[in-house]
């Protein structure tokens, strides 16, 4: 009965000790913000490896997402006469919430990995310890403009996912389904308004960017320096940001309704 | 009125002292006591059995590890209860050699060596320039500049990766296993660039090897680490005709002797389900 106390008392305090390592070097990443600011080509080099580098998996992705959302919104829509709003709905779910939280989860998938795999090889090359050895802080060299760049592009993939999505509604909704396109774009245009809809949709995209930059970033630091510790590290970034992503996605979802 | 030069205790001090050195990792022990000093424009050889404690005391001396009790002195200076500003300023005095050279994968040669110039310097592009192609003609891998690193063999890399260690002019190098998996070639090359590199540039060096023929040919002291502590240290020659029966096995690569070729086991009759010999 000791033994089993002593062992859980001991996770626990294992547990808090990786809990309290994670938020300091969270602490370090956003005060390493004026480092980052003060050399923006190495923010600027990550932004194109993680942005642009996943513009089209984010660019297809929105495009079939944009093709499903009118076919679903027109299936139920014109059994209430109300086809024509079928832009406006395409629009709210995208800038709302499909936008942030698809690319999120795409980003989570195509860059959060690369990032983790990156500094978890980077670490069991000893190029991290060589860099420490060198008088180069690592966390300020390596991982904040990563995550910095992360978050600057998040949003940009949120918003470039939700355009094609609409150009891709546009596309089975006016083409092929025959609704006018005049009330395709009055209707988006009367409905969505900048603050409330565009706004709420950024702001998550920022902190899914945050969460999704962080957890790989994490990961890729901590992992154990050998092929298979790289490879549990890539598979936890993936589960830990997706689940963080979407338990987030609610918590803002029900605090900006009750605003 | 007699006056005193102020760089004089400097000049005298050794770089490195470390005083009755305790450390490990959790509930292990590495080494106990230790007590090793290492003067100025001298090689010392780390040499042990693997798992000893030599490239623990090697992270001792960059403060990869804190020591748990005594002291490790970087010219006369406590490395332990130094922060980050102050280390790092140590830091830019020394140079590692990582066992696989631990090159930047994704920069090429003559960047991995310009890499801590210009992080830590404000120089012009043009001297960087030359000074990593000094760099780099010093260990003969000035036409390799354009390659990256997956385009260099192995003791290439050791070499690019000693250019970059001595790229701000240190006063300590380390090497970790620099002889490591090399050809007899690189290696004789590798282990001269040690020796000369040390003389023509003033610099200090501490290797850990376990070569012992090409680490003694270069090393002006040995230290060999192993249960635990020091258990031997001189010149290589005094080492080679050592009476310690442990430092004889290890020098002449003797298979057993004091560290045995078989762990300890249960007797071979009772593991393989024999029967017992009747005793006389």
């Amino acid at each position: 009965m000791i033994g089993f106390a002593t062992a859980i008392g001991r996770g626990l305090r294992l547990k808090l000790g990786d809990w309290g390592w994670s938020a300091r070097l969270l602490g370090t990443l956003l005060m390493h913000l004026g480092a980052c600011l003060r050399r923006f080509s190495l923010v600027r080099e990550q932004i194109f490896f993680l942005g642009n580098r996943s513009l089209s998996i984010i660019g297809v992705s929105g495009l079939f997402v944009g093709f499903v959302l009118a076919l679903q919104g027109y299936y139920t829509l014109q059994r209430y006469g109300s086809a024509e709003a079928v832009g406006l709905l395409v629009a709210l779910s995208l800038v709302r919430e499909l936008g942030p939280v698809v690319a999120a989860l795409l980003f989570a998938g195509r860059a959060g990995t690369s990032l983790t795999a990156e500094i978890g090889l980077m670490k069991a090359g000893e190029q991290l310890s060589a860099m420490e050895m060198m008088a180069v802080d690592p966390v300020q060299r390596v991982l904040a403009p990563r995550f910095w760049a992360g978050f600057i592009a998040m949003p940009l993939l949120a918003a470039v996912f939700s355009a094609v999505g609409i150009i891709g509604g546009w596309l089975v909704a006016v083409p092929l389904i025959g609704i006018d396109a005049g009330s395709f774009w009055s209707q988006m245009q009367g409905g969505v308004d900048v603050f409330k809809d565009v706004g709420n949709g950024f702001v998550k995209s920022v902190v899914f960017g945050v969460t999704v930059s962080f957890v790989a970033l994490l990961q890729g630091y901590a992992c154990k320096p050998t092929p298979e510790g790289v490879s549990q590290a890539t598979t936890r970034t993936v589960v830990l940001s997706s689940l963080a992503v979407l338990g987030l996605d609610f918590i803002l979802t029900a605090m900006m309704f009750s605003i | 009125m007699a006056f005193t030069d102020p760089n004089s205790s400097r000049s005298v001090r050794p770089l490195i002292e470390v005083k009755d050195v305790t450390v490990g990792y959790g509930d292990r022990v590495i080494l106990k006591d230790v007590h090793v000093t290492l003067p100025r424009g001298k090689v010392m050889a780390l040499i042990g059995s693997s798992g000893g404690g030599k490239t623990t005391l090697l992270r001792l001396l960059t403060r990869q590890l804190r020591p748990r009790s005594g002291q490790v002195l970087f010219d006369g200076q406590d490395l332990a209860p130094m922060d980050q500003t102050r280390l790092y300023a140590q830091r830019r005095r020394m140079g590692m050699l990582f066992q696989f050279g631990a090159l930047f994968t994704d920069l090429s040669v003559f960047e991995n060596v310009a890499f801590p110039l210009r992080e830590h310097t404000r120089l012009p592009e043009a001297m960087i320039r030359d000074l990593v192609l000094m760099k780099l003609n010093a260990v003969g891998l000035r036409g390799a500049r354009d390659l990256m690193p997956n385009e260099v063999s192995g003791g290439m890399a050791r070499r690019v990766a000693l250019a970059r260690a001595i790229a701000l002019d240190p006063d300590l190098v380390l090497y970790d296993e620099p002889f490591a998996g090399l050809d007899p070639i690189s290696l004789g090359v590798t282990a001269r660039l040690i020796r000369d590199l040390n003389d023509a540039l003033g610099l200090t060096s501490v290797i850990v090897s376990h070569d012992i023929h090409e680490t003694f040919g270069i090393a002006d002291h040995v230290v060999m680490v192993a249960n635990g502590g020091v258990v031997a240290q001189g010149t290589p020659d005094e080492l080679r005709h050592s009476s310690d029966p442990l430092v004889h096995q290890f020098v002449n690569a003797q298979s057993d002797g004091p560290v045995r070729f078989h762990q300890p086991a249960k007797p071979v009759r009772e593991d393989f389900g024999l029967p017992q010999e009747a005793s006389a």
